[in-house]
């Protein structure tokens, strides 16, 4: 049983917490703009998080 | 070449494409590669609310926005537009942006064009009440 927390805690936490933070940076908001110009909205962003949603509803 | 064969050839093109409407100025599905009329119009209005909100809410400095890619976990969702009309499509995870970018814009080229309505030209007694 020791084993198996010990294990919870120094493998599966990090490997689990590394794992998430992984995902949550590949969820963004790319707006390009007829000048060339584009402007990227990071996972977190009050107006990235309003597009993130309708985009997930949008995905089967 | 009309709207659905435009969309025939995007999906042959392009292998990252799973699904992908074609709205007109009103936001009113033109055309689909999607069988479901019901998910068609759900990604229509996705792709009208999305490039409402980012208008609305993300300052543009005067900048028109032309093409917008919300990338999740689960996927990708594209809009692209041009001339009034959109195309939005939806990907697998991690696509290659620019090529599906690409292969958007040449489906909307692709389209007919619209039938431009001319204005209507005021009478003499319009011009004199004004």
């Amino acid at each position: 049983m020791r084993r198996f927390l010990a294990f919870l805690l120094f493998v599966a936490g990090p490997l689990l917490y590394l794992a998430r933070r992984r995902s949550d940076r590949r969820d963004r908001v790319h707006l390009y703009y007829d000048d060339g110009s584009m402007v990227s909205l990071a996972h977190g962003a009050p107006e990235a998080e309003r597009l993130l949603t309708i985009a997930r509803a949008a995905l089967p | 070449m009309d709207a659905a064969s435009a969309l025939a050839d995007l999906t042959e093109i392009s292998s990252q494409v799973e699904a992908a409407v074609v709205l007109d100025a009103a936001g009113a599905v033109v055309a689909s590669t999607l069988d479901d009329a019901g998910r068609s119009a759900r990604l229509a209005r996705a792709a009208v609310d999305l490039l409402g909100t980012a208008d609305k809410h993300v300052q543009t400095g005067g900048r028109a926005l032309t093409q917008l890619e919300a990338a999740l976990r689960e996927g990708s969702v594209f809009v692209a537009r041009e001339e009034g009309r959109s195309i939005v499509a939806t990907t697998s995870a991690e696509p290659t942006s620019g090529l599906v970018f690409y292969d958007l814009r040449t489906c909307l080229r692709a389209l007919p064009e619209t039938p431009v309505k001319p204005k209507r030209r005021r009478t003499a007694k319009e011009r004199a009440d004004a």
